[in-house]
């Protein structure tokens, strides 16, 4: 027995709210971001992310407002993401109660900040979150597949970088990134599954943790991130927002896999 | 009314250590501090950190904290948490520097060559995670926790204690490695009990009411 595998709710926020519905058994109120990290919290989550969605930037303080009043109340660690451009952001994060930060777009723009961030704060606290989309596709037409290509993508899977994803994330676990939370965005929202082969590659690629996320429509796609995937911890919003599961629903189908949980 | 001094050398977010003490106490003074003075009248120590350890000791001596650091470790309920511990011993491999010395032993970083667990599997460094502590026998800061309960952990560097008698836990990565040690009124852990759900609280309670 050793290290568990990490099961992660991950919160979408705008202007302060939770922006999808969850049915949590007695929510006053189903948008209150500190109400729903309750919530996971006694369902057994391991950790918390919040991504800030908010468009504007003078609504964003309001982050730092739920991860004070969640760091207060919720003894698991939290991580935070979106908008994230400069030092004083993670700062900033960092000292509302936050214990790691979560960097996508900006790490493409300037990587310098990943380096930055971690050799100030350590790499523990520095997430780099990759969005990555299959290029050349391997097909099932019975022509032989190329070796399968990803691409680093930024603006919530809008704006392609030309980025390799797997030389993406070994540049930044060597710029000091401590965690790599890796997207499929073919896969996100479809509700069929991590691309396990994008997992696999980056996860084997790397030598700090890899979360997977992108595309959990059930649980046994779970236990495929961590079996097949390689992944050390999974994340997911949707089926543990709808109540369709709970994360220990989550976690005891992934004991009944041979995979090491907190339960 | 019992006070609590979490030592503040400028290392980052003390907001959860604090936070989850005055939580389990709600009566404590719970003081946030980088005065001297303060740490020497509070009657209990939480000595946190995070980031690497040179900083860490750089930033400790530009506050001139380290001689309220070592007295409180000679006179009072003293909790190390992370760098916290790490610091309290001789020397660390990161950035080949010098602790406090209040323990023998040395810091290490989890060798790259060795990180396989029993399968033959890659082990990621840093170990992040929830992990199982193994108690090595009682003491009043696992009172009423179980034996082999998971803490929350985040670290590249374990500590490899100098005298045996040190080692209050141990969790296994790889290999066995030293995550709690304990001495007279000093308890420190590599795991982070102000993020480890109940079992962090409960041990947290334990040292607010622990008389050494």
């Amino acid at each position: 027995m050793g290290l568990a595998k990490r099961v992660i709710p991950c919160l979408d926020v705008t202007r302060g709210r939770v922006v999808k519905g969850v049915n949590f058994v007695g929510l006053r109120d189903a948008g209150d971001p500190v109400e729903i990290a309750r919530g996971y919290d006694d369902q057994g989550a391991d950790e918390l992310t919040f991504l800030d969605i908010t468009a504007s930037s003078d609504e964003r303080d309001l982050i730092l407002h739920i991860v004070e009043a969640v760091a207060a109340q919720v003894f698991i660690p939290l991580t935070v993401g979106g908008g994230v451009r400069k030092v004083e952001d993670v700062r900033r994060l960092l000292n509302a109660g936050a214990d790691k930060v979560s960097i996508n777009t900006a790490a493409v723009h300037n990587p310098q900040l990943v380096a930055d961030a971690s050799g100030r704060y350590g790499a523990q606290c520095i997430v780099v979150a990759i969005d990555a989309k299959r290029v050349g596709a391997a097909t099932d037409t019975g022509a032989a597949p190329a070796e399968p290509r990803w691409e680093v993508y930024t603006h919530g899977g809008r704006k392609p970088t030309g980025l390799d994803a797997v030389a993406w994330a070994r540049r930044m676990q060597t710029l000091g990134a401590g965690e790599i939370l890796l997207t499929s965005m073919d896969r996100d929202g479809t509700k069929s599954g991590f691309d396990l082969a994008l997992t696999r590659a980056v996860a084997e690629a790397v030598d700090v943790p890899v979360i997977a996320s992108g595309g959990v429509g059930n649980l046994e796609h779970l236990a495929a991130g961590i079996l097949e995937g390689r992944a050390d911890a999974v994340l997911a919003a949707s089926i543990f927002h709808y109540g369709e599961y709970s994360v220990r629903q989550a976690k005891e189908l992934m004991a009944s896999r041979g995979i090491e949980v907190r339960l | 009314m019992t006070s609590i001094a979490v030592i503040d050398y400028g290392m980052g977010n003390l907001r959860s250590v604090s936070k989850a003490l005055e939580h389990v106490a709600p009566d404590a003074e719970v003081l946030v501090t980088s005065d001297p003075e303060i740490v020497r009248q509070a009657e209990r120590v939480v000595f946190p950190g995070q980031g690497a350890m040179p900083d860490c000791m750089r930033e400790l001596d530009g506050r001139g904290l380290r001689p309220a650091v070592l007295e409180a470790a000679r006179t009072k309920p003293f909790l190390g948490i992370c760098i916290g511990l790490q610091m309290l011993f001789e020397r660390s491999e990161e950035g080949d520097t010098a602790g406090l010395g209040v323990f023998p032993g040395t810091v290490k970083r989890f060798p790259p060559q060795a990180m396989k667990d029993a399968q033959g599997g890659k082990l990621k460094v840093p170990h992040m995670g929830w992990n199982e502590v193994m108690q090595t026998g009682p003491h009043a800061l696992w009172r009423g926790i179980a034996d082999a309960n998971r803490y929350y952990f985040v670290h590249s560097y374990y500590v490899e204690a100098g005298a045996p008698e040190l080692v209050a836990g141990y969790s296994v990565y790889a290999f066995p490695f030293t995550c709690a040690v304990a001495q007279d009124n000093i308890f420190a852990v590599q795991f982070h009990p102000e993020k480890s759900q109940t079992a962090g609280l409960a041990l947290l309670a334990n040292f607010v009411t622990w008389n050494p």
